[in-house]
């Protein structure tokens, strides 16, 4: 079904690390400009998804392997909760913003505004690999169609 | 203004119908994600733009995962569970459930008027008076986000992190306990070291 064609491989080559900048760019501006942590989080995975689909899993796996996929999901989320315990240890206030109460930065530039920018990519490196990793499970696996064309049942799997 | 988010709003309730009442499963998929772009559009028109970008966003991610995982071209639904009373009962449940939370809305403000126009100690008033001084962040919503209400973002950090190993859990292929417990465990780790070093097609 799928066409492995030249244009597609070529095209995708091209724009996969502009897709991957602009996932990048909304992450570090979030707390510029609209965006934040979720949604370049998902335009960063959506690049690697891009190589899923055009050139193949085994391509796919080389530009973002399994085993390192599991430990940036989970250091996302370790690197959130850790920012809420150096707040804890700062300030004596859970989730404390504490950067920017004891050193603030000038508002509108990019390393202003504290732990909102470290909490913001930990949270995109977590969702960009958490959806890379699902989107690979669901296309290593796929649901068996009978003759008619209908899902066949799924006590037999 | 009202006018444009009206056709929307029909737009996304035919989009949802066109969902419901077709036969192929990509044609479904696809309406799904019309549903969506026009949610997306209506975020747009009522001044939400960190709340379009997201579900702009999500939504294509989302079509992807799907179409990706189900289905080719020719795959149809079957109507099992479409006729009888369970449809009957389903709709008898959603206008109770209307009913019941449209006696709510003589509480709640106008379409278009804030809740901090009408309640005089609201919560919102703080966050956008003290938003650029407290946290240094000029959008008010990352400011909320991630700095009043961090705790809520913990959970849905949270949520994203369950859903995702839990999906992964329940998709594997090998390492589940077998029913004979002679067999070699190695062999499960072999498996799972094939199906994602397998080279080539994945068709």
């Amino acid at each position: 079904m799928m066409n492995r064609s030249m244009i597609i491989e070529r095209v995708s080559r091209w724009m996969t690390p502009f897709i991957f900048l602009y996932g990048v760019y909304v992450i570090l501006y979030g707390h510029l400009s609209p965006g934040g942590g979720f949604p370049g989080g998902v335009i960063m995975s959506s690049a690697f998804i891009l190589i899923l689909l055009a050139k193949g899993k085994k391509q796919a796996l080389q530009s973002l392997p399994y085993g390192l996929a599991k430990k940036l999901d989970a250091i996302g989320a370790l690197a959130f909760i850790l920012t809420a315990l150096l707040g804890f240890m700062f300030t004596g206030v859970f989730f404390a913003n504490f950067l920017q109460q004891l050193w603030p930065g000038e508002p509108f530039r990019l390393l202003s505004s504290g732990t909102i920018v470290l909490n913001n990519i930990a949270i995109g490196i977590k969702v960009c690999a958490s959806l890379f990793l699902v989107m690979l499970f669901l296309s290593i696996l796929r649901i068996p169609l009978d003759e008619k064309g209908q899902i066949e049942s799924m006590e037999d799997r | 203004m009202e006018a444009l988010l009206i056709s929307l709003l029909i737009f996304m309730i035919i989009s949802a119908v066109v969902a419901l009442r077709t036969d192929e499963l990509l044609s479904a998929v696809i309406a799904v994600g019309a549903v969506g772009f026009g949610s997306s559009a209506v975020f747009l028109l009522l001044r939400a733009p960190d709340l379009a970008i997201t579900q702009i966003v999500l939504e294509v991610a989302a079509l992807v995962l799907l179409i990706r995982a189900t289905i080719s071209i020719g795959v149809r639904t079957t109507s099992a569970g479409r006729r009888g009373w369970r449809p009957v009962a389903i709709a008898a449940a959603a206008f109770m459930f209307l009913v019941f939370t449209s006696f709510s809305f003589r509480d709640m403000p106008e379409f278009g008027v804030p809740v901090m126009d009408r309640v005089v100690d609201a919560p919102s008033i703080f966050y956008l008076e003290n938003g650029l001084r407290s946290t240094g962040a000029p959008n008010h919503v990352m400011a909320v986000l991630l700095d009043f209400r961090a705790y809520d973002t913990l959970g849905e950090a949270t949520i994203i992190f369950t859903a995702v190993f839990g999906t992964l859990t329940l998709l594997r292929k090998s390492g589940k306990k077998s029913r004979y417990p002679n067999e070699n465990a190695s062999e499960s780790q072999t498996k799972k070291a094939e199906l994602l070093e397998d080279s080539g097609d994945d068709e």
